[in-house]
């Protein structure tokens, strides 16, 4: 039998993933891949409180998050290849420009 | 004993296949396990009778969002490695102490929250699809809206940025100079 621990503990384990590349990663791309991660991680969590609970709050808050997660991705892809051509490189490290 | 063996199987492949999408040095390996981990995960969502949930996450990440990383990609050289220097002692500090928090947090979660009523309940003679419409129609009406402008914000927003001097041949010293003289 699956309980709700046991979704609960998959999301974290999700979510550790995503947490690990976006802290460990340089590369921008992997950046927004790691977020996605992130992301999908949090909505095993919502549909499964809502499922245990009966309630539809969950799945609801789960669709805002994946029209926020969409429209993330075209902004931030958008300003990606921006970067690109400007600096030609997707280096995390190249934003750091200020030298500080 | 089904539903075990789907969770099981599910979870050991999705945690599979973004542990290679953040492992991977090559952009084009973490973009198809992302995908596949994507397609995965809508299986947990028909586990938890959240059907429509699941049909929604199929078509906006494996058909728009991967799509839109895929001509991404085009834009921008992958095929150089970028060269990842790493070299932080805290990393593993900080990363052990969140991860001990989010424990906590889920471990005590379920006892907290042992006395909530459901709001929206889910409806016994609906199917999922219809119930989430009647509450998505009504009850979430205006952020439901508000979604709505906030994508066509986003692929403007997306289609300027991305779209401006498209067919300008990549020179990094003369762009360089012209954002130097701007700031």
């Amino acid at each position: 039998m699956i309980t709700l621990s046991d979704y609960l503990v998959l999301s974290t384990i999700l979510f550790m993933i995503g947490l690990f590349g976006v802290v460990r990663r340089k590369n921008l791309l992997m950046l927004f891949f790691a977020t996605e991660i992130m992301l999908n991680a949090v909505n095993i969590g919502l549909a499964a409180i809502s499922n245990y609970y009966g309630d539809l709050t969950g799945q609801m808050f789960a669709f805002f998050i994946i029209a926020i997660a969409a429209s993330e991705v075209a902004v931030g892809l958008g300003l990606l290849i921006l970067w690109f051509k400007r600096k030609g490189t997707i280096d995390l490290d190249s934003l750091q420009s200020m030298k500080g | 004993m089904f539903e075990a063996v789907a969770f099981y199987l599910f979870s050991f492949l999705t945690i599979a296949m973004f542990s290679i999408t953040v492992m991977s040095k090559n952009a084009l390996y973490s973009l198809s396990s992302l995908a596949a981990g994507m397609i995965f995960i809508s299986a947990f969502f028909f586990l938890l009778n959240a059907d429509f949930l699941g049909v929604v996450q199929i078509i906006v990440y494996t058909g728009a969002v991967m799509a839109l990383y895929a001509f991404g990609m085009m834009f921008v050289d992958t095929t150089t490695d970028v060269v990842e220097k790493i070299a932080n002692p805290k990393l593993a500090f900080v990363l052990s102490a969140l991860s001990a928090i989010l424990v906590i947090i889920i471990v005590i979660s379920p006892i907290v929250a042992d006395n909530i009523q459901a709001l929206y309940p889910v409806s016994a003679n609906l199917g999922n699809a219809q119930d989430v419409g009647l509450v998505l129609f009504t009850k979430y009406l205006v952020p439901f809206e508000v979604a709505a402008v906030m994508l066509l914000v986003a692929m403007i927003g997306g289609i300027i940025l991305a779209g401006k001097k498209m067919d300008e041949i990549h020179n990094n010293s003369e762009l360089d100079d012209e954002f130097n003289l701007k700031v």
